[in-house]
């Protein structure tokens, strides 16, 4: 088992073993299978992007498939997630249709936001994806009143409420916290923590080592996690959402993972080395949690390969599709900014 | 209801009239902010309705205005329609990222495939002493955003009304409750009754010039045009009751007709509102009777400042519409 550093909680060997038993195979397929879409889907956009077909900017989260699928996996239908900039790993584990989600990449009009968001500001709101916030912190104050209209109709649904290391030195993240908390709202805050704010290292972003421990000014749990490793993520997480559906207020969980790619596409990596990307790159989510479905005998070695080759053929037929939709027309956009 | 209906009350009963009864009608309804219950919030508005809603539904918050906002913008985002209270228009600066980024734009953004039906309800203006950080009229930052409403009544029966429509209004309506109106009477029938954003209207007919006002503006261009009567100028007032949707045919109309237009506003000149609505007349069909230029009168280009002299001087008072609106209607004879 890979360890992040030497004071970070990861999810020791017997923690997994249990799970692995607890949960059933299907439950543990499709987590490995999420994971794969969304390692093919982002380097699937990336190539689109090198090749002119997709414009603007992407936020890849490479790297990070065990913090969206792990968290994303405890989760009852209905419930609800709302999420960031580097968000198409929440999206896709939410249960998003490939072929829509590579469709508003491309900009075109059956994509999920009918192109008008693009991939920083992908929705599927039937589907329980509040969508993708591109303002740093911006989605966690709109997370507390999600909550408030849950607890408020007594329902017995939860919001997984994502943001970046970076997001929690916002005002934003005090403010909604505080108020999260004092009102006991059934919420978790999940901080994808790849541990650079574009370019700033946490080290120099704040004064604390774990972002969990900013749980303690709002009396809630805080949590760190070894973000590279599913089973743990989803231990804590479901963890927290128990707490959240009864009544206990949010949970503050920190993730921590380590983007491969850049912040955007602009990002030329001037401010970390080679060697620590490389080294990261050891420590893949896919390729460790195959290992553990591998040594559990859970699967064979082929069986855990295979995901790859459907997951990349999967991607293909979406992109395939989405190029030939058609592009929204510039005519009567005004007539979308309100509702009837 | 005959005799309801020449009923009086303050500007700020008809504002909490309007909440208290779309929140019998609709449970979805609440308001959020700080200090409305027990205090009654800053001006009194909500007070006694703690009494009968509750907390849940009267939500009083910790002082943090980006998650009062964020909240409402949640919650209306759930299908809920909430009414948020800012103590004072200032703080909305607080609140921005979630009005202007979120609130706004999720709609739009997100395929048409949500809405946000919110109220942000802002007391506005100066007049009270109160200085620099809490006498501000912001609204044409709001208008510039597309995605929000804007709306401004100038008395209680437009208050109720409005305040009814924006409840139910499917997006996210500034509500601009000017602080030296809440303490105005007037007419306002008991029942619920909605007032249909983009109606200006005029609220005194008048030959010889048009004054296009909003909020306090009104009450004093109205003042400002008794006293010009005596004169023998005859002033129309255009009340726009809300900026965004504009009701330019109203306004165009009255343009059309008397030949010359002042636009009055509490907020500084330069940027402000009336620069919108000097370039919609002179892109209508009102140029073409326009007997003088189009004149605005609005408030000078600095902070409210706490002296009470200043404080009046830096906002168009009653003589300062009755020397302008002189003026205009001598011009180019």
């Amino acid at each position: 088992m890979t360890v992040l550093t030497s004071d970070v909680v990861t999810a020791a060997p017997p923690t997994s073993q249990r799970l692995l038993k607890e949960l059933t195979h299907e439950k543990l397929a499709w987590m490995l299978q999420r994971m794969c879409e969304i390692r093919y889907f982002e380097e699937k956009a990336e190539d689109l992007y090198v090749r002119g077909l997709v414009h603007g900017t992407m936020h890849l989260s490479i790297g990070q498939e065990a913090g969206s699928v792990g968290s994303i996996a405890t989760l009852r239908p209905e419930d609800l997630i709302i999420h960031h900039h580097r968000g198409h790993g929440h999206t896709i584990a939410k249960g998003a249709n490939l072929t829509m989600m590579m469709a508003e990449f491309l900009g075109r009009e059956p994509g999920y936001c009918r192109g008008r968001g693009g991939s920083m500001h992908i929705a599927d709101i039937p589907g329980g994806n509040l969508g993708a916030t591109g303002v740093v912190g911006g989605g966690i104050p709109t997370s507390v009143g999600i909550a408030l209209a849950l607890q408020m109709h007594r329902s017995e649904q939860i919001l997984l409420s994502y943001f970046g290391d970076g997001a929690s030195n916002e005002g934003e993240f005090h403010e909604s916290l505080n108020m999260a908390s004092t009102w006991k709202l059934p919420v978790v805050f999940i901080c994808d923590n790849n541990q650079y704010g574009m370019s700033m290292h946490v080290s120099r972003s704040m004064n604390v080592q774990h972002i969990s421990e900013r749980a303690a000014s709002y009396g809630i749990p805080g949590k760190t996690v070894d973000g590279n490793d599913v089973l743990a993520v989803y231990e804590a997480v479901l963890a927290a959402g128990e707490h959240a559906r009864s009544g206990q207020g949010p949970t503050l969980i920190d993730c921590l993972s380590y983007r491969w790619r850049g912040h955007s596409k602009s990002d030329r990596n001037l401010y970390r080395t080679p060697q620590e990307i490389e080294e990261w790159k050891h420590k893949c989510p896919i390729r460790r949690f195959k290992q553990v479905l591998v040594d559990a005998s859970v699967m064979t070695r082929e069986e855990v390969e295979a995901f790859d080759l459907a997951a990349k053929a999967a991607v293909d037929r979406a992109a395939e599709e989405a190029l030939t939709y058609p592009e929204p027309s510039p005519e009567n956009m005004e007539d979308e900014v309100y509702a009837p | 209801m005959t005799a309801n209906n020449n009923r009086e009350i303050t500007y700020l009963e008809a504002v909490r009239e309007a909440m208290v009864q779309e929140m019998r009608l609709d449970k979805d309804v609440f308001l959020i902010g700080e200090d409305i219950g027990a205090y009654g919030g800053a001006f009194g508005v909500s007070k006694g309705m703690l009494e009968e809603f509750g907390p849940e539904r009267i939500r009083e918050t910790p002082i943090s205005e980006a998650a009062i906002a964020g909240a409402a913008t949640g919650a209306a985002l759930m299908g809920m329609r909430p009414v948020m209270e800012i103590m004072f228009m200032d703080f909305l600066t607080i609140s921005m990222n979630q009005l202007v980024n979120q609130a706004a734009k999720m709609r739009f953004m997100f395929g048409g495939k949500c809405s946000i039906p919110m109220v942000i309800r802002a007391p506005s203006g100066s007049g009270t002493g109160a200085a620099a950080q809490h006498s501000q009229s912001l609204e044409a930052w709001f208008v510039n955003v597309p995605g929000i409403k804007v709306v401004a009544p100038s008395t209680p029966y437009d208050a109720k009304g409005l305040l009814v429509t924006a409840i139910r209004d499917n997006n996210p309506v500034l509500f601009m409750e000017h602080k030296l109106l809440y303490r105005q009477k007037g007419p306002v029938p008991e029942e619920s009754y909605c007032i249909p954003l983009k109606s200006a209207e005029v609220k005194r007919e008048g030959r010889d010039l048009t004054i296009v006002a909003y909020s306090i503006m009104v009450p004093r261009a109205i003042e400002a045009a008794q006293k010009l009567a005596a004169e023998g100028i005859e002033v129309e007032v255009v009340d726009l009751r809300s900026l965004k949707p504009l009701d330019t045919d109203t306004i165009v109309r009255s343009v059309s007709k008397t030949g010359r237009v002042l636009i009055a506003h509490e907020a500084p000149v330069t940027g402000g509102f009336g620069g919108e609505l000097a370039a919609v007349i002179a892109g209508s069909e009102a140029f073409d009777y326009l007997d003088a230029p189009i004149r605005r009168l609005a408030g000078r280009d600095v902070p409210i400042p706490y002296n009470r002299n200043l404080e009046r001087a830096a906002v168009p008072q009653v003589e300062d519409i009755v020397t302008a609106a002189r003026a205009l209607a001598q011009e180019g004879k």
